[in-house]
């Protein structure tokens, strides 16, 4: 499958995700500048993390009027695969593309930090083949990753599977001393009501091998390859 | 001004043909939703706490965001700021926003209109 690393100015996590899709995946991965309109050559599309636009305004909300960014709810609108990690979750609930928004951090500190995360839906084109209530370890590295949506919101998200990604303590529970940034519900990751959207915050591409600390965000990388049947946009 | 007729000198009625294009100047004010918790204004009020002002019982930090702009009327003005708030100034999942639309004042920097 060809994989896209969307950059746009201020994208940091761009390369991390290149490097793993490229060792930790072992598919053909290209860089795409925010310019571009054409994403016909691929199968799965990246939005990596960083400060898009130095997050003028709020996280996400300038690169959401890049011109690339209509060729991506295009490619989400026909099923394809989309990823949004860290920034990428920002800039995709700032789309419309993803259900609520991403607040500063309940404790106003930046948290650099290896967390856990509970896979909640396994229907998903980004958790395919992982275990429900597995969990998973890997690093954060954000300022603004407190997840909101209103109530209604939320029951109709939890209603629907579409939380996919909780934070948990050491003995799996979504407690508030597993919680980084004070998400509701300790929400780490969220889909579109299709499954083929999906954003969190943690770093799965940080993560995809044992030397940099651990290799579970292989996991998460690798389900849109056993999804990719399901999924795939054929003719795109 | 519905239903009120009005005499309409020569002059006025040119002008109406080519409506002149003023100088706005609008001040939006961008704040979270009560239903969102703002630790920002939570530390803020800790912060003036501690200098002595216990009086103070809840602080909501925000964004204040000045725009100049040309319309031909403040209705229209205001019309679109309220446009530009709802698409970008603010995100209405977690913000609420207001503002006010004046008359340009002169100045270098934003100078007002060629007429």
């Amino acid at each position: 499958m060809r994989f896209a690393v969307i950059s746009f100015p201020g994208s940091n996590g761009d390369h991390d995700a290149l490097m793993a899709v490229e060792m930790g995946l072992g598919q053909p991965v290209e860089p795409v500048w925010y310019r571009e309109t054409d994403l016909s050559r691929f199968d799965v599309l990246l939005i990596p993390g960083g400060f898009s636009y130095g997050d003028y305004l709020r996280a996400g909300a300038i690169a959401r009027f890049a011109p690339v960014m209509e060729s991506v709810a295009r490619f989400a609108a026909d099923g394809g695969p989309v990823l949004g990690i860290c920034n990428g979750f920002q800039v995709l609930t700032e789309a419309g593309l993803l259900p609520g928004a991403l607040l500063r951090n309940a404790s106003l500190k930046f948290n650099s930090s290896w967390v856990r995360l509970r896979v909640e839906n396994t229907d998903t084109a980004w958790t395919e083949g992982l275990r429900l209530d597995e969990t998973l370890r890997l690093p954060i590295a954000h300022g603004e990753g407190r997840y909101f949506a209103d109530p209604e919101t939320l029951k109709r998200l939890e209603a629907r599977g579409q939380v996919v990604f909780r934070y948990v303590d050491a003995r799996g529970e979504a407690t508030p001393e597993g919680n980084p940034n004070g998400s509701v519900d300790n929400i780490a990751g969220v889909s579109n009501e299709r499954g083929n959207v999906v954003g969190l915050m943690p770093h799965p591409e940080r993560a995809f091998e044992p030397l940099i600390g651990g290799d579970d965000g292989l996991k998460i990388l690798s389900a849109v390859l056993r999804a990719g049947v399901a999924t795939a946009v054929g003719g795109l | 001004m519905t239903g009120v007729i009005v005499e309409v000198p020569s002059v006025a009625t040119e002008s109406a043909v080519t409506p002149a294009v003023q100088r706005w100047r609008a001040e939006v004010f961008v704040s979270l939703k009560p239903v969102v918790n703002d630790p920002q204004g939570l530390a803020v009020r800790d912060g003036l706490h501690m200098l002595g002002y216990a009086e103070v019982d809840a602080v909501r930090a925000g964004k204040y965001i000045q725009l100049w702009l040309d319309a031909a009327s403040r209705g229209e003005a205001e019309a679109r700021v309220a446009e530009m708030c709802e698409r970008l100034l603010a995100n209405p999942v977690i913000e609420q926003f207001d503002f006010r639309v004046s008359e340009s004042p002169a100045n270098s920097q934003h100078g007002e209109t060629e007429r």
